[in-house]
This record gives C-alpha cells, structure tokens and sequence, in this order.
C-alpha cells in the first residue's frame, strides 16, 4: 500500500497483508500435502509380467485377472502396512526372450515383489535375473525342475507337478487298482512335464504305459488319438491336455465308447471343461490343488467376487494370482516392513493359514525350495459338478 | 561431394556414433532390446540378399535362426566349446542346408522355393521339439553363457551388446563386399529378369542357390547370438511366426535396399516396445501401422524415401527447366 | 477296420472344412493376386460376429444372417477397398505382409475386446453318432461333410451354370482379356471377395461348435488352407477342394498310425514331394512363364 519505491516490501506489513500472505502460505501447504500422496506413505511396487498374448494368453488373462482383484481388494482395505498396492502389467507374448526383456524393464523400475511368468519355459529365462537382482518372483509355473536350481529367490502359487503326480500314480494304481495306463498329453512343456514324472512314478508302482501318446496345443480332433487308446485297451486313461483340448478329448472318448476311468488334473476336470464337455465330464477323475468347485467357503466367495467383477469363471490361474498378492501381503505384514531380501528368507517355511489371512484362501507352507504344500483334493465329476472323493491334507 | 552424399555420410556417422555412444547410458532393458534388434538385423540381411537381391522368398530363415542359436546352446553348454569356434560351423551348416533344400526346388520353378521353405520351417520346429535327446525337447536349452572373447567378459548387458554390434558390423561389412562383387551383380541381373539373365549365361540357378544359401548362412550365425542374448532357448521361439516376422523386416523395411533389414528389424523389434504404453492395445496398434505403413509406402520406408527424393529431383529438375525456357526460346529463335 | 472309416469320415469332415477355406483362398489369388494371410483369422471372426449378435437377444437364425451381412461388409468390402486395391499394383509380397499384419490386429481386437476365453458356440448340427455301414461314426463329422459338399455344389453351380459365374472364371483367368471382351472385371473382383466372406462364415458356422470360439483358432486353420490350396494346385478350384479333403485325411491317418508328435510333419511332406513331382498340384495346370 505505500507509495515508496525503495521501500523492498518493508517491516510493517497491514493486517490485509498479513492475511492474504498467511493465505498464501497456506494455500500453498495444502496444495503441497494434495500433490504428494506419497508425502506420508509410499506406494508398494509389484510388477506382473505374464502371457497377455500368444498362446498362453489365456492362462496370463486369467492370472492378471485374479492379481487385479487382489489388489484392489487390498487397497480398499487400506493397504499392506498402510501402503497401497500399485502393480504394473507387461505382455510376454508367451515368449521366454520377450519375459526377458519384460523381467529386465520391470527390474530396472526396482519393484518389491515381481509376479509370473506362467509359463515355465519364461520363468525359467527370468528366475535368474530375479536371482541376481534379490527381487522375490512368484509365478504360476508348474514344471517340477523350477524348484531344483536353488533359487533361493523363486516361489510358487501351485503344487508343482514333483507333487502333484506321485499322488495321481498312487491313486491309479492303488485305488483305481489299474494295471495298465494309456498316456494321453500336449506336446508342451506343461503337457510333456506332467507326462514325465507321472511315467517315472507309474514305473514304480510297476503299472504298464500302453500308449503314450502327445497331441497339439489348440487340437480340435482327436478321432486319431482316441483310436489308438481304445487299440491299447488300458486299464485307465490319464488326460494331461489344457482345457478346451480336454473338453474335446472327453467328447471324443465317449463317443468311440472308452469307458475306463478317466484320471487328470485340473485342466480335466474344471467347471469350465464340464460346461464344454457336457454329458462326457461325467465319470472323469482327477487331482485338484486349486479349484473354484472347492467345498470351501473362502474359495466360493472368490468365486461369486470373480465371476461378479470379470463375468466368467476363472481357472486356476485366476486363483494363483490372486493368492500371489495375498502373499505378499502375508509375508510383509509377518516382517513389518517392506524388504525384499528379507521377504525371500521369511517366506521360506512360512506357513500362512487362512483363519489369519482369508485371502489366502486355504492354508499353505512354503518350503525352503520355494514349493508350496497345500490340502489337494481327488474329485470325480458326477451329473455335471465336482464331488470330492478324498481329501489329500497338507503334509506338515 | 553432392549434397546429398554429404549428408548420407554425416547421418551415417551419426548413426554409428549414437549406436556406441548412447547404449553407455541405457538401462539394462534398453541394452537388451537394442542388442535383439542387432541380432535380428543378421537374420534380415540374410533373407534381403535372398529377397531382395536375389528375388526368391524364403520362408525358413527362421529355422536357420533356430538351427544357429540349438548348434550354439548345445555346444556350448553340453560340451563346453566357445561360442566363437560354434560361428563358422553353425554358418556352414546352414549353408549346406539352404543349398540342399534349393536344389532340387528350384529345378522346378522359382516361387516354390517358398513352399519348401515353407515345409522346412515346420519340420524343423517339429525336429526341436521332438528330438529331445538332442535338443531337450520343448524343456528347451538353459544357462546358456555368454562368451568370454580374449579374456573379455560378455556377461554383462554392456560388453554383450557391443558384442552384437560387433557381429552386425561385421556382417554388413561383408554384406556390403558380397554386393559390390560380381556375384552381387548376378544377383540384381537375377531379380531383375532372369530369363535375360540366363541369355547372357549366367547360371541362374547357381547363383540363385548361392544366395539362397548365404542368406539361410546369414540366419545361421543370427541364431548363434540369439542363444547367449536370451541365455534360454526353446523351440517355441523357432515357428513359422518368426519366419515370417523376418520376412515383415525386410518388406517394411525395403526389399532390396541395403539398409532395408535395419529399419524393418528397427519397426518390428522396437515399435511393439514403444507401443506397450498403451497397455492392451499395443499389438492391435502395431499392426494397423505396419498396414498403414504398407499401404502407403509398399516399397517400404527406405523405398518410400528413395521415391520421395527421387520426386524431389525431378521436381527440382522441372522448376529448373521451366525457370531457363524463356532464355531457351530467346537463344533458339535469335 | 471301423477305427479306419472313423478316421476317413472325420478326416474328411476336417479336410472338407480346409476345402471350403481353401476355395476362397484361390478364388482371391485367382482374381487379384491376393495372398491372404489372414484367411484363418477370416474364418474366426464371423464367429464372434455371430456371437455379439447372439448377445443382444437375437434368434440364431437371424445372427447367422447378421454374421454373413457383417462379413461380406467387413471382410469382403472393407478388406478390398482398404486394403487390397490400393496395395495391388506393388506387387504381391507387400500385401501378403499387410494381410499378416491383419491377421494379427484381428486376433488381438478379438481378445481384448470380446475376450481371451474360449467362447462356446451352438451348432446346427445335433450331435450324436449314426451307423455307417455298422461303425459309429460322429455325426458331427457326416453332418459337416454333408453341409460342405452341399456348400460346394452350390458354388459350383453359382461359377459353371450362371451367366456371372462364366465372367468369374473368365476374370480369373485372364482379367486383360476380360476388359477387351466387356466383363466387368472390377465388379467381378469384388464379387470374389463377397464370395470369400460367404465361405469364410459358412465354414465358421461349421467349425466353430468343434473348435470353440477363441481369438486364437485362426492360426491352425489358416496355415492348414494355405497348405490345401497348393497340394490341390494354386490355381484350380477344384484343386483346393481335392488338397483339402487329402489333407485332413493324411492328417488323421499319419497320426493314427505313424506318430502323433509329428503328425503335423505328414502334410507337409506331402507338400514337398508333390511341389517336386508335380508342381502345378495334383489338379492344376502349368503356369505360363511370363516372358
């Protein structure tokens, strides 16, 4: 208000000064606490790299799918340690060197906890840089050599297929009572993964392989394949395919009148197979670990949640995604800080049971190699559902 | 010097200097991509000299990747040779491969050689995947390293990308050599009328075979580098798909331009990288520019450049022409 | 024996499917030099055409006519106008190429805006199995037989008895000579294209209730057309036709009773040893070399 020119802004300032500068001040506080979120808690990076196309896409899909609700779920609960969880998603287009490069640029972002790949020929090119750089990776890979490198920085969302097959043998051979086994699998290496350790503990139940036979991915007729297990008339038919392919298989199988038990795992017996396969799913068996037609209470909200939020049904990558994000919640709330080296070494041996963390759906111990024991089922599909007809309890 | 040569001198310059200079400030990531474009650069030059000088379609240069990069994870991790030492035999077996599958196609008539390509591809794949007491099967080759050259270290994203690069000069230079040789200019009398060609006495079909088998050699030493950039090979990575993904390189790039597979390998190497910001439709945005691309410029980009300055010229030539017309007529009607 | 009928009749269904795409293949390479990468992509979509409409409430009938409406509009028009003729006269590699790249925006749209799951789709033709001379056959399988060699009759009739199917063929053949004798050669190539995106629905309409509707059951059906048409001969209806029933017959017949891992190496091999022994394909005739 004064007229003086040298006068730089001087002492005494009017009360309308005063007021509009503390106005100022203020306003620009306010502005300053608004623009920065982050001023008071930073978010927790995880970085997702999956099959968002190419063959896998499917299974990617459906993994992002379950991540996506996990963390939303989490963050509308206030967060892990009163973080939010913000995640990123890059496409391996179901191939390991692109997963690399993809691993490369989330690494370099240096995110908490790295989620995926699926497939396991991509988890394989991309533990290593998770190694070296002491990040956690948890994927969806199910192949049984993952686990027996010795990373110490890798771990599963699923039994890996060392697990899983053992019990399917035994069941065969001891419940089933079958002498011999017609194989029937897709020629990846999934398919072919499961094939091997299920020949190698079959052998040693000394139960006969009388057809051993592989099929395409995306295989729409299998009028060839099922000739050849009807000529070897086994006892039992193990159908190790993806989804669609099984949903065919069975089709097909009961057409040219196979009517020997039909033994798998969850890709054969999943309510999406029996939608698809209809009439034909009846009578097939199988081992599940994770499944949406679980008698559990968690599982079933999971269900109606998904099914609410995306309109399908998941698989069980859906699942394994989702149960990832839980996971890390789980671990991090156990140490009570975010710490990536730490992570690793708590998670190893660490139980988390559902009574304390309902997102984890079902209680489950991760071992030093990074495997998971879980409770598993054997189920028998009777009039169009799921029946469990054993329950395979966790081993600890 | 003209102008123009100038200036292709000076951006070549740049170029080569940016590409040494710029890596020593990238993030791991970046290194890796640019080192794939190296690599896929080989592949591409091999099937132009095939393409585009030599104008027969090859559908297996994927393979030949393939078979390169499965001599290269073998060799080196089964039986511990150097991958240097893996180069000229994995070239030479490819080679002969390229020349036993041309001959007898091209006693037949020269747009089959793309239907053996073909055929070749998919057996191939099958071949990997199928044989796993050679090759692993589909669990496919891992912890394949990368090479320690005279006592320097590869192993890191640096000293591996300069190793690519290394690879590429190396095969440009000798690229370059082949093409300004007499055997280059059978190949261009080749694609451009092979029965004229053949009146003069070249032997078409040696000189087609040649090419064909250099080209598949190129794809070869292209696969030796794959292996150690991705350390993991499987047979996945082998199919048709990539076939014709080198084919799209050298299309959109120009077909029979000597710079064409840097700027194809450049469009479908890095585009979908640049694109992913856009989350799920990255491809779907890809595609539609390779098509818009295509459309307008079928030559591709460095044969839309060349036509472009080509207009130029001629535009300037005629503004040139109108300008001195009336001191034409005055000079020819005095 | 009966495992053998089984295999023939649902090799020949397979193979007829092949068969019908494998005519609109040559038909496009016939009349305009278009080598369309894309064709599997083409048989996919009218699928999920079919399904959208389907989700709006509408009767099947009434979505399979909306499918062809669509398809001629998006894979006939649309694809010559947009991208076909102004890439023609550049020659065929550059529109190959395109075409790939179309291939891959289809199948990526499909994904990410219908969906990346497997879509169930209904069938026309109930399933079950018949008695064929005592062998349970799939009915499936006699009932996409019977539907494509009815579809093929059709076509045959629409190209040798009517007026325009002449002109077709005379374009197909020479479209210089065309011009000169007054066929409309411009009219009879988009014609071709609408004929391509009738085939490519009808097949979708068979094939789809086996395969599923997903983004991804383009890949295996174009590769196995492709393969079809040159077996048969690029150049002869006829000959698509005869590649793909030989095709999906080797397939199922090599699988049963060679090996199932390289069961996708019979058709190929096929492929060679008729591309050195009979180069124009088993039905077609020489190529003129153009001087």
């Amino acid at each position: 208000m004064s007229a003086n020119p040298l006068a730089k802004g001087g002492p005494i300032k009017t009360r309308e000064e005063k007021i509009v500068t503390i106005m100022r001040l203020s306003a620009m506080a306010v502005a300053i606490l608004l623009a920065s979120p982050a001023v008071f808690a930073e978010d927790i990076k995880l970085a997702n790299v999956a099959e968002l196309s190419g063959s896998g896409a499917t299974v990617g899909t459906n993994w992002k799918n379950g991540i996506d609700m996990a963390v939303d779920e989490i963050n509308a609960k206030g967060g892990v340690l009163s973080r939010k969880l913000v995640v990123t998603h890059a496409d391996s287009q179901s191939n390991p060197g692109v997963a690399r490069a993809q691993v490369q640029k989330a690494l370099d972002d240096e995110p908490y906890v790295l989620l995926g790949p699926g497939y396991s020929g991509s988890v394989k090119v991309t533990a290593s840089l998770a190694e070296q750089a002491e990040i956690p990776e948890i994927m969806g890979g199910e192949a049984a050599e993952l686990t027996k490198q010795g990373y110490k920085y890798l771990f599963r969302t699923s039994f890996g297929q060392q697990s899983t097959m053992p019990k399917v043998a035994k069941y065969i051979a001891d419940d089933l009572k079958a002498k011999s086994v017609a194989l029937m699998w897709v020629n990846n290496d999934f398919g072919k993964g499961g094939r091997d350790v299920i020949f190698a503990e079959l052998q040693k139940h000394t139960v006969k392989i009388v057809a051993d036979l592989s099929s395409e991915a995306g295989q729409a007729d299998f009028a060839a394949d099922v000739a050849k297990v009807k000529a070897a008339n086994p006892d039992v038919v193990f159908v190790y395919l993806n989804e669609e392919e099984s949903a065919r298989a069975l089709k097909e199988l009961k057409r040219q009148g196979v009517n020997v038990p039909l033994m798998g795992e969850t890709t054969l017996i999943g309510q999406k197979v029996i939608d698809l396969a209809g009439e034909a799913a009846n009578g097939a068996r199988g081992h599940v670990g994770l499944t949406t037609d679980a008698p559990i209470e968690s599982i079933k909200a999971f269900r109606e949640r998904f099914v609410k939020r995306y309109n399908y049904v998941p698989d069980h990558n859906g699942i394994k995604g989702y149960l990832s994000v839980y996971v890390v919640k789980a671990v991090t709330e156990k140490m009570g800080k975010v710490d990536s080296k730490e992570f690793a070494k708590t998670l190893h041996g660490m139980t988390i049971s559902a009574a304390s963390e309902p997102g984890i759906l079902m209680d489950v111990t991760y071992s030093d190699t990074g495997d998971i024991d879980r409770q598993g089922f054997l189920v028998e599909v009777v009039n169009g559902k799921q029946v469990i007809k054993q329950v395979l309890p966790k081993l600890n | 010097m003209k102008t123009t040569t100038l200036i292709s001198i000076g951006l070549g310059l740049a170029i080569v200097a940016a590409l040494l200079i710029m890596p020593l400030y990238m993030a791991r990531y970046s290194l890796y991509i640019l080192s794939m474009w190296a690599v896929m650069t080989i592949a591409a030059i091999g099937l132009n000299l095939t393409l585009g000088y030599a104008g027969q379609i090859s559908l297996a240069q994927g393979a030949f990747v393939g078979i390169g990069a499965y001599a290269a994870g073998i060799l080196t991790t089964a039986h511990g040779w150097p991958l240097l030492s893996v180069l000229p035999l994995a070239a030479l077996l490819c080679f002969v491969i390229g020349w036993g599958l041309g001959y007898p196609a091209l006693r037949v008539q020269h747009h089959y050689l793309a239907f053996v390509t073909l055929a070749f591809s998919t057996l191939a794949f099958l071949i990997f995947r199928n044989e796993e007491w050679l090759t692993k099967g589909v669990y496919g080759i891992e912890n394949i390293k990368r090479p320690i050259i005279f006592g320097w270290n590869t192993f890191r994203p640096l000293p591996f990308y300069y190793l690519c690069l290394a690879a590429l000069a190396v095969t440009t230079a000798l690229t370059w050599w082949i093409v300004h040789s007499p055997w280059g200019r059978a190949f261009l009398a080749l694609r451009e009328n092979p029965l004229r060609a053949q009146s003069l006495g070249i032997d078409t079909r040696r000189y087609t075979l040649m090419a064909f088998a250099i080209g598949s050699a190129f794809g070869g030493v292209s696969g030796v580098f794959y292996a150690p950039l991705v350390e993991f090979i499987e047979p996945g990575a082998f199919t048709l798909a990539l076939s014709l993904n080198i084919l799209l390189m050298v299309i959109v790039g120009g077909s029979g331009f000597f710079f064409g597979p840097f700027v194809g390998a450049l469009i479908a190497v890095l585009l979908p990288e640049w694109l992913r910001f856009t989350k799920g439709y990255y491809l779907i945005l890809y595609a539609v520019l390779v098509m818009i691309l295509l459309v307008y410029s079928p030559k591709g980009i460095l044969g839309f450049i060349e036509g472009w300055l080509a207009d130029r010229r001629t535009r300037r030539a005629s503004a040139t022409r109108a300008a001195a017309e009336p001191s034409l007529r005055a000079e020819t009607q005095s | 024996m009966s495992n053998f009928i089984n295999l023939l009749i649902a090799g020949l269904a397979t193979g007829a499917i092949y068969a019908i795409i494998a005519i609109g293949f040559t038909l496009l390479w016939q009349t305009s030099q278009t080598i369309n990468f894309a064709q599997g992509e083409f048989v996919m979509v009218p699928a999920f055409f079919i399904l959208a409409v389907l989700n709006l409430g509408v009767p099947f009938w009434l979505a399979i006519l909306a499918g062809f409406a669509i398809s001629a509009v998006v894979l006939g028009v649309l694809f010559k106008k947009m991208l076909v003729d102004p890439m023609l006269r550049h020659g065929v590699l550059p529109l190959a190429i395109a075409t790939m790249a179309l291939s891959i925006a289809m199948k990526e749209s499909v994904k990410e805006f219908y969906s990346a799951e497997a879509q169930p789709f209904p069938s026309i033709i109930p399933a079950g199995s018949i008695d064929i001379f005592g062998v349970a056959v799939s009915l499936q399988s006699v009932g996409v037989l019977v539907a494509a060699i009815a579809g093929v009759i059709v076509l045959n009739l629409l190209l040798n008895g009517t007026s325009l199917g002449h002109q077709m063929q005379a374009t197909a053949q020479n479209p210089s000579v065309a011009r000169i004798i007054g066929i409309p050669v411009e009219r009879m190539i988009m014609l071709t294209f609408l004929i391509n995106a009738a085939l490519v629905t009808f097949a979708a309409l068979l094939v789809t209730p086996i395969y599923l509707a997903k983004f991804s059951s383009g890949e295996v059906l174009g590769l196995s057309a492709f393969i079809a048409a040159i077996v048969g001969g690029f150049n002869q209806v006829r000959g698509a036709i005869v590649g793909g029933l030989l095709l999906g017959v080797v397939d199922n017949l090599a699988a049963a009773y060679v090996s199932t891992q390289y069961r996708g190496a019979f058709p190929l091999l096929l492929l060679i040893v008729i591309i050195l022994f009979r180069p124009e394909g088993l039905v077609g005739r020489t190529e003129e070399r153009k001087v």
